[in-house]
Order: C-alpha cells, then sequence, then structure tokens
C-alpha cells in the first residue's frame, strides 16, 4: 500500500475510532453501511467499467434475507448476517450470467430491469411486510456473548465489517485477479487478443461486488433492525452511483466519502423535505461539470498521489 | 506437405449486408516466414484479420492453424493457441504503466488469473522478465510511465512488446508502422524482423519500403480478393498489381 494510501486509512480509522464522542453513532453505522455498499459498487464499475444500475437489488435481499433469519428462524447475528450476504451473492450470479455478455448502456439497462422484477417480487411477497417491511428485527448475541442490543457493541461489529470489506476490495484491486479487470476496463479488445476470457473475470468482478453490497445490506438491517422497500427501491441503485461519482470513481477512499457527503445531506437537511432530492441534483451538476473526478479523485490529482 | 504451412483458410469469405469484404480466399502462410499483405483501401486486409483471429464470424470457409481447425474457436482460445493479433489503433493498456502492460500478458502463463485474494506481490516474479522484453524494444526508461503518456511511436512499441511476452507462435500485425515518424518506421522494422527470427509473422503494410525490406512473401488483395502472390520482385512487377494501386490509364 503506498504511503498516501496508509495515511489515508489510518485517518479514516481513527475518525470512526473518535467520531461517536461526537456525533450520534447510529448515523455513524447507517455512513459506514453505506459506505461499504458504495465501495462495493466501485469495485465493478472503477475497476471493472460495468455500469450497474441495479446493485439497490443486493442491498435490499440481503436486508430482508437477514431479517427474516433472524427475527423468524432465530438465527444469532453472524450467522444471519452470513445468511443474508449469501443470498445477495446467489442472486448475484444468477443476474450476473443473464447480464454480463451485455456491455454499455445494454448492461445497465438490463440490471435495471432485473432490479425492478427483484422489487416488484418484494413489494408482493407476504414475507415482507409490504410497505411496512419486516420490523423489530432481533440483534440478538453476537457468537453468543456479545449483546448487540448495547450500542457499542453494535457500533463496534459495524466498523469491523465495514473495515474487513473496505480491506477485502482493496485487495482485490491489488491481486492478480485485479490487474486483469483494469486491463480489461482499459481496452477489452487487447485483454482478448491476449487470451483472457473476458466475460468469466467481469462475471467474478460482479459477484464479487454483489456479495459486498449483500454484506452492508445485511449489517444494515441489523443496526436498523428493519429491512424495508427502499434499500430495494432504484432510486437507491442511483443513489450509490451518485455516491461512488461525488467521491471519485476507481478511487479507493472515493466511494466512502462520497457516502459520507451523501447520508450527511439526507440527515441534517432532513428539514428541507424533497428539496434534498433537488440539493443533491444540484450538487451532482456541479461535480459532473467541474470536479469530473470527484472529491477524492480530485484530491489525488492534486497531491499527485493514489488515494 | 500441409506442415510447412503453419496457417491456411480455405474459401474463406465474409459478406455484409450486400457487400462482400472477403471472398473464396485461400491464403496459406509458411512456417517462419514473414508474410506481408498488402492492397488498396477496403481490399479486405483488415477483415481478413479479424476472420482469421475469430473477432468476427466467416460466413463460409474454414481456418486451418497448425493443420488444426480453428475456424469456430473463440478470439481468447485462438489467442492461446499461439496466434497473437495486434490492432491497426495501437492496442495498449492505457493507465496501466509500461511494466504492467507487458505483465498483463507474462501473467497469461500463470493460467487464469482469478485469485482475488493474493496480493500482486506474487507478480513480482515477472518483472525481470518484463523488464528484458522492454529492454527489447527501447522502452527501458520508461518503465513506470503510463502508456497514455508515450508517443505515438513507442506505443506500437510497447504493443509489440506485450504481443512477444506471449512467446506467440505466430504473430499478426496489423499496419505496425502506421502514422508513425521515419526513424520510428526503422527502428519498428528492425523490431519486427528480430521478433521473426523463431516465428511466422502475417502483417498488413502499407509502406512499401517496409514490406519490400522485411516480408519473404506478398499477397495483394483487391476488392476481398487475392489479385497476385510471390516474392516483392515479381508482384511488384505484376502489371495487375500495378493497376490496382494506380487506377486505370497507367502502366
Amino acid at each position: 500500500m503506498p504511503r498516501s494510501q496508509k495515511i489515508a486509512l489510518g485517518v479514516m480509522f481513527a475518525f470512526f475510532l473518535a467520531a461517536p464522542l461526537a456525533v450520534y453513532p447510529v448515523f455513524l453505522m447507517k455512513a459506514m453501511c453505506f459506505a461499504l455498499f458504495a465501495c462495493a459498487f466501485n469495485l465493478l464499475i472503477g475497476f471493472g467499467g460495468l455500469l450497474s444500475f441495479g446493485h439497490a437489488m443486493f442491498l435490499g435481499t440481503a436486508g430482508y434475507a437477514t431479517a427474516h433469519a433472524a427475527k423468524v428462524w432465530g438465527f444469532a447475528p453472524e450467522f444471519a448476517i452470513l445468511f443474508g450476504t449469501a443470498a445477495a451473492a446467489l442472486l448475484g450470479l444468477v443476474t450476473g450470467l443473464l447480464a454480463i455478455r451485455r456491455q454499455g448502456i445494454y448492461f445497465a439497462m438490463i440490471t435495471l430491469a432485473l432490479a425492478q422484477m427483484i422489487y416488484f417480487y418484494y413489494l408482493q411477497a407476504p414475507f415482507t411486510y409490504g410497505e411496512d417491511g419486516i420490523q423489530a428485527v432481533p440483534r440478538g448475541m453476537l457468537f453468543g456473548v456479545i449483546d448487540l442490543a448495547n450500542i457499542w457493541a453494535m457500533y463496534g461489529t459495524v466498523m469491523a465489517v465495514f473495515f474487513a470489506g473496505f480491506l477485502l476490495i482493496y485487495r482485490v484491486i491489488h491481486s492478480p485477479f485485479g490487474q486483469v479487470l483494469k486491463a480489461i476496463r482499459e481496452n477489452e479488445q487487447r485483454a482478448i487478443s491476449l487470451g483472457y476470457d473476458v466475460t468469466r473475470y467481469k462475471l467474478l468482478a460482479y459477484l464479487l461486488s454483489a456479495t459486498l453490497a449483500g454484506l452492508a445490506g445485511a449489517t444494515k438491517a441489523l443496526v436498523f433492525q428493519l429491512a424495508s422497500l427502499t434499500d430495494v427501491h432504484w432510486s437507491m441503485s442511483g443513489e450509490v452511483v451518485l455516491m461512488t461519482l461525488l467521491g471519485g470513481l476507481g478511487t479507493v477512499f472515493g466511494p466512502v466519502v462520497g457516502a459520507f457527503i451523501i447520508i450527511t445531506m439526507e440527515n441534517y437537511l432532513a428539514q428541507l423535505g424533497a428539496w434534498v432530492t433537488v440539493v443533491q441534483g444540484a450538487i451532482f451538476v456541479i461535480c459532473v461539470l467541474t470536479f469530473r473526478r470527484g472529491v477524492v479523485g480530485e484530491l489525488g490529482n492534486w497531491l499527485k498521489k493514489p488515494l | 506437405m500441409s506442415d510447412d504451412f503453419i496457417l491456411e483458410t480455405r474459401g474463406l469469405t465474409k459478406e455484409f449486408k450486400g457487400f462482400v469484404a472477403v471472398q473464396n480466399m485461400s491464403l496459406k502462410v509458411q512456417r517462419g516466414s514473414i508474410h506481408a499483405l498488402i492492397g488498396p483501401n477496403g481490399a479486405g486486409k483488415t477483415t481478413c484479420f479479424n476472420l482469421l483471429t475469430h473477432f468476427l464470424e466467416p460466413t463460409r470457409g474454414q481456418i486451418l492453424y497448425n493443420g488444426r481447425e480453428i475456424t469456430g474457436s473463440n478470439p481468447a482460445n485462438i489467442a492461446r493457441l499461439g496466434l497473437v493479433r495486434s490492432f491497426q489503433i495501437s492496442a495498449v493498456f492505457p493507465h496501466l504503466s509500461v511494466l504492467e502492460n507487458v505483465r498483463i500478458a507474462l501473467q497469461r502463463k500463470r493460467g487464469a488469473s482469478f485469485d482475488f485474494w493474493r496480493a500482486l506481490r506474487v507478480l513480482d516474479g515477472l518483472n525481470q522478465q518484463a523488464r528484458e522484453l522492454i529492454n527489447a524494444v527501447g522502452l527501458a526508461e520508461y518503465e513506470n510511465t503510463a502508456a497514455v503518456e508515450l508517443p505515438y511511436g513507442r506505443k506500437r512499441a510497447l504493443e509489440i512488446a506485450t504481443t512477444l511476452a506471449l512467446d506467440p507462435e505466430m504473430m499478426l500485425l496489423d499496419e505496425p508502422t502506421a502514422g508513425m515518424a521515419h526513424q520510428d518506421v526503422e527502428r519498428i522494422s528492425a523490431l519486427i524482423k528480430k521478433a521473426a527470427h523463431n516465428r511466422t509473422v502475417l502483417m498488413v503494410e502499407h509502406n512499401l519500403s517496409v514490406v519490400e525490406h522485411l516480408s519473404d512473401r506478398i499477397t495483394v488483395l483487391q476488392r476481398g480478393e487475392i489479385l497476385a502472390e510471390g516474392d516483392y520482385k515479381s508482384v511488384s512487377a505484376n502489371p495487375e498489381v500495378i493497376q490496382a494501386y494506380l487506377g486505370s490509364g497507367h502502366g
């Protein structure tokens, strides 16, 4: 890891360690869940060059699966999270096999269409409780000993999940696999002519991205003790695009910063009501027009260091 | 006898809607030779390359590589068999460094790189070999430069180094010297000559002095068909070829 990224990682760790002293911890946990979601999304678009417009289906599916497993089947939290993540991975495999052979806008449209089908299924399926969602999900005892009803135990768990996910993504990007993935993003025809079966590499990237997005959704369901339609709605797929672009597409830390900005706006500008969307739209336009690399992308470019 | 030919096409044809790009082409490329494919614009040279590497599906005909039919193989498989192509527009990975560009090709020897859990360090063992290839094409000082920042001629050199990293049995080069400054043309043709030392090269080239200097055999295409074939001397003296190049009313 280059020094600039080690420092950034240290800063990020110190921030999430110290921030709950000053900021509402549930807000921070929400930010970390969305940061992981955005990082997972960025793995696919920033390093694989694939724009998915249906990533909410993984966030939401994992949320429902975790909530159902914890509440109805009485799963311990670690198994509920694993179950939710596995459900997202399975969905990733099935949708990936269908979508991955198409490129560009066609890929985006197929993922959107599949996500919409999933959304309407959840809207009708009885186990999701439709508009109400699965409420009062028990957080349970982690490994049978740690009571997650305690806010600090929950906070520590979310932090551990977030950093584990973040470091895994970092490793994927900086692995022999990540190297081939970048080559495909840069020049797909050339990667083929060098003998790489690009479809299989893209499918694996899609699968990893779906799984990690699922991990974020599963964790989020326990934090809020709720799984609802908001997380599978197409606007959630749009929001993660916004987070990633705002923070810096294809940077390591960008999605974290982008997620933080968006979540902060939603929380602290909530009294503006529907105007939050307008403000977000305006920020998006400004971002695209003036700092196209995103906050972290521009910062890295200015410092001439990878971030 | 057929063993002397590394690549052979039989009646290869590609039709687009209402237009025949390659017609009934039967081409034989001798093992170990440098074979040039020339012809006016639109003669079907690049289409022919795309057919050979299955970037395009032939309408009819067969392609045999080392006596084995590869007509239906997918492009990645063909590359793995040792038939590796370059592109008309220089094909590099723009935002990867020169070293990384070459290493991507070397990495293929590990088999499939699906190991997303391993650190990049496992590729360090390939760096030495990558550097040797980079030195051989005169890019030593650019090792850590992003490919996008290289001048055009250097990009082509990088592309050749990347292709050579696969140690292909046969290279297909699509206009290797197109759009190059004079001294770059010389460097690249010297490079091709060196690379062809123990392999077969089939190239499309417009620069006739490069063709004359390098190739053992020349096939002239016109409107998708083979017009003439032979060494430079016989082809350049062929009145039909002269007419194809200069138009009717000359020669």
